[in-house]
């Protein structure tokens, strides 16, 4: 048994202590925003946070993140209205869209981290896959987000 | 949300900082309202629960108006990225003239549809047909609306219809003022039968369509709200992992379940195959990862037939062999070919070679299925959701009027979810289970387990005459499929009718079967012949002596024949000049260039596309695509610009992942990719800049969008890949040439 701290509400799981925070997080409490890709950390769908760090949930046990903050793409905001949420709507960004909540998790840790990111950072820092290419809107809504923030 | 202490303060800032009064769009949707977005994102969890209250009135099976003048539009389409959503409610509300700020779709029922006499036509999202196929009758169906509103309004204040106007779905008695809402007279008006339908629209009359929309399908991508099929939860679910054969047409031997049955969580270990369904076991357990755990440790023996030493290399030299074997079937013979090869001037010969492809789409294959004795409900995100429904009839003996489809937002199709294996073999799971059970597909079995795009083999020979022009053409395609089609159209397409001026022509072709799965890979066989045919045309320039750009126009000029010369001018001419074409370049720069329209045998309409690639390779070979131009016909109108130059995008990005990297190999007779590390996407750092530029180069509808662009990405690269460094690309991926040029 262990308790999780997720999106600032605290949940029991009976769950073998490998088990990826991924399975854990869709199957047993649910939260279904957080996509399952590819299983081996090499395409982004299911970045969540963990101590505000991105993190591939698919191979992180479950066991390691007992104790720390895990924020999950329902929790980045109460009503999506995060910086991020918003540009991305501006910009129309996604396509079949389900790469899209992993990368606005990433995008949120690096702009938790770096408010005002370059091109090169945002490449840098960002590896999550699109299959449909969104990758320049996704680099423009997070500029934008930026400067969302910045004014507010 | 709920802040704790632990958190960084930065990121405390960013996730807590949000816009005084929300975002700004030209439009706003209810989506985009908490309420509406819940009532959105619960279509796939409950379908049989249509966002429709009791309190609405249908007009007709397409849309519904609520007495707050809410308009939920049904969408007979499937939505994998195209915003299908959007433009299907455009194409209805161009005609019903509705408030599109109280527009909300939602899917229509596969269910109604078989009961109902298939009342809304045609469900299945394929052939690029959204628009070119629906769009008059859904313009019917809301002008057929809008007038028995009209009507019913009139009825009310006992006035000639011809007094009243309507806008945003208030309808003014124009003598008096008098005004009414939609809402008011929709339950008149659905007892309204008019005395002959009206008139739709003509393109250059439309109002709401040809202007971008913002898509209404993006609030719920933003916030993890929206259900994709892999997202489906019902009470008392399992959960399944599955392993068919890895071997295709494999067998079952024998498993031995002991091994798994007292793991933890474990339900059941039942095996699946039969006619289309792949043979093979699945773990069914109370979580995916204890499914799948259990599965890895799960001791299976195949019967692996005839196919277990079966190579891709084995099929590449049978279809090279066949290039030479007689009995192809002639598709094209013009006067003299061979003839005029032995008398040409000058012969050109190439022989090219395409490997099978994935779709490598985000989503991993799932369904979920529930099987009763007198019912059968199944949750799946696929692009033919009629003969899902058929398929699920077939294999419980549920009659037809019992089996609920509840199509799901997909991520990601591009042609393989026209299969519904995904749903066979659900079904097949479920038929022994006593609870629902979703079916996940890891991404190995994923990719091990496609429709791929086929194998093939083409070679041309040209003969050109004293002034480089080509006077023979002799054309010969090898198709590989492990059904052969009847209908050979994906194989011949594009080739079928070469739009250039050649005085003898012949083309012809056979079929070569292997045990591999194939299917339809977005673009439908262009990918592959455009890439031999727009190749080989450079190939003829580059011999003739002539400039790319300059030696097409010149053929289509003089191509008195082919009715749509000048439009194809048209789009060629925009791409050379928006691409800057003929301009200098740094060294180690150059351009491609490679045009076509997605002509395909018994379909009159064309779409138009020329692509111009701006390519870098350094000596030692390392590639980079700069840039796409992307010159496209419209034809009168485009459903929405916006969602058209994304779905342009989107092919850009596929085509040159296709191009760069990917291949499907087969050893021992199963597929040796397994994941995105030897089945890559295109990465963030990779990506071209893309330049789409519409233009209006017919005047009759265009044939589509979403699959128009892709043939011409290969050729367009590999041309200018030629331009830089002389080397003809004649197989792919690239990454098995060496494109160096000497030392750095």
């Amino acid at each position: 048994m262990f308790s999780l701290r997720i999106n600032g509400k605290t949940y029991s799981v009976d769950v073998e202590p490998e088990t990826p925070l991924l399975w854990v997080l869709r199957d047993t409490i649910g939260l279904t925003g957080t996509k399952f890709g590819c299983g081996m950390a090499l395409c982004g769908a299911c970045t969540v946070h963990v101590n505000g760090q991105a993190v591939r949930s698919c191979v992180q046990p479950v066991s390691q993140v007992v104790g720390k903050v895990i924020t999950t793409i329902e929790g980045l905001s109460p009503d999506a209205q995060h910086p991020l949420q918003i540009a991305w709507r501006e910009g129309d960004v996604p396509e079949c869209g389900y790469c899209q909540p992993g990368q606005i998790m990433a995008a949120a840790a690096l702009l938790a981290k770096n408010p005002n990111p370059t091109d090169a950072d945002i490449t840098r820092e960002i590896t999550n896959l699109c299959r449909c290419g969104t990758y320049p809107r996704i680099r423009q809504a997070i500029h934008r987000a930026a400067q969302l923030a910045a004014k507010a | 949300m709920v802040l704790t202490k632990e958190m960084d303060r930065r990121e405390f800032l960013v996730t807590t900082l949000t816009v005084g009064g929300g975002f700004a769009l030209a439009l706003s949707f209810p989506w985009n309202s908490a309420e509406a977005a819940a009532n959105a994102a619960r279509i796939p969890d409950k379908p049989w629960e249509s966002l429709v209250g009791k309190n609405e009135t249908e007009i007709n099976p397409w849309l519904v108006v609520a007495p707050d003048d809410t308009v939920t539009i049904r969408v007979a389409q499937s939505e994998m990225g195209q915003a299908t959503f959007t433009s299907w409610s455009k194409m209805i509300c161009e005609e019903l003239e509705c408030d599109w700020s109280k527009v909300r779709a939602e899917y229509a029922s596969v269910n109604r549809h078989f009961r109902e006499n298939k009342v809304y036509r045609r469900m299945a999202t394929n052939a690029s047909g959204a628009v070119r196929i629906s769009r008059e009758y859904l313009q019917q169906a809301g002008a057929s609306a809008r007038e028995r509103l009209m009507a019913a309004a009139a009825e009310v204040w006992a006035v000639p219809r011809s007094d009243l106007t309507v806008k945003d779905g208030i309808i003014t008695h124009v003598p008096t003022g008098r005004k009414l809402r939609y809402g008011q007279v929709a339950e008149k008006a659905a007892a309204i039968k008019l005395p002959q339908e009206p008139k739709i629209k003509t393109p250059d009359q439309f109002t709401l369509m040809n202007k971008p929309t913002p898509l209404l399908e993006t609030p719920l991508r933003v916030d993890g709200s929206v259900t994709y099929g892999i997202d489906v939860r019902l009470p008392g679910m399992l959960y399944a992992a599955a392993k068919a054969s890895p071997v295709f047409l494999g067998k079952v031997k024998k498993y031995d379940d002991t091994k798994v049955k007292n793991r933890p969580g474990v339900h059941a270990v039942v095996e699946f195959g039969g006619p289309d369904i792949e043979a093979g076991v699945a773990v069914v357990a109370d979580s995916y990862w204890h499914a799948k755990t259990a599965l890895g440790l799960l001791p299976i023996e195949w019967d692996e037939g005839v196919h277990g030493e079966d190579t891709s290399e084995k099929f590449l030299q049978m279809a090279r062999a066949a290039l030479e074997e007689p009995g192809a079937q002639v598709v094209v013979k013009k006067g003299d070919p061979e003839a005029a090869l032995k008398d040409a001037a000058q012969m050109v010969e190439a022989v090219y070679e395409l490997p099978y492809l994935d779709h490598a789409f985000m989503e991993p294959l799932n369904c979920t299925a529930q099987v009763t004795a007198d019912r059968v409900d199944v949750w799946v995100g696929t692009q033919r959701p009629e003969e899902a429904l058929l398929d699920a009839a077939k294999l419980t003996g549920v009659p037809r009027a019992n089996i609920y489809i509840h199509n799901c937002f997909i991520g990601g199709g591009f042609g393989r979810r026209n299969q519904n294996d995904d749903v066979r073999q659900a079904v097949m799971i479920a038929k022994q289970l006593d609870r629902p059970v979703k079916v996940v597909w890891s991404r190995e079995e994923t990719t091990r387990h496609g429709y791929y795009r086929p194998m093939r083999v083409a070679r041309f020979r040209a003969g050109l005459g004293p002034d480089g022009m080509p006077v023979a053409w002799i054309n010969r395609v090898i198709g590989i499929d492990q059904n052969p089609p009847a209908d050979p159209a994906q194989t011949i397409r594009g080739l079928h009718q070469v739009p250039y001026a050649i005085p003898n022509q012949l083309f012809d072709y056979h079929l070569r079967q292997t045990h591999v799965p194939t299917g339809v890979w977005t673009s439908v066989g262009r990918s592959q012949n455009e890439f031999y045919l727009e190749s080989f045309m450079d190939e003829l320039a580059h011999a003739a002596g002539k400039d790319p750009y300059q030696y097409r126009r010149a053929l289509l000029d003089g191509n008195s024949n082919f009715p749509h010369a000048k439009s194809w001018v048209k789009v060629l001419d925009t791409a050379a000049e928006r691409s800057g074409w003929g301009k200098k370049l740094p060294e180690g720069t150059g351009m491609g260039i490679a045009i076509g329209d997605g002509r395909r045998p018994g379909v009159k309409e064309i779409t138009i596309c020329a692509v111009v690639a701006t390519v870098s390779v350094s000596k030692k070979g390392e590639l980079r695509v700069e840039r796409f131009d992307v010159a496209m016909d419209t034809g009168p109108f485009l459903v929405n610009p916006l969602a058209a130059e994304r779905q342009v995008e989107m092919q850009m990005v596929m085509g040159l992942a296709a191009v760069l990297r990917q291949e499907i190999t087969i050893q021992k007779g199963r597929v040796v990719q397994s994941n995105f590390h030897d089945y890559p996407l295109l990465r963030a750092t990779e990506m071209p800049e893309i330049r789409v530029h519409f233009v209006r180069a017919t005047d009759e509808p265009i044939v589509g969008i979403g699959e128009e662009a892709l043939g011409w990405v290969a050729p367009s690269v590999c041309n200018a890949i030629f331009a830089i460094t002389g080397k003809r690309i004649r197989s792919l991926p690239l990454k098995n040439h060496n494109l160096s040029t000497g030392a750095a």
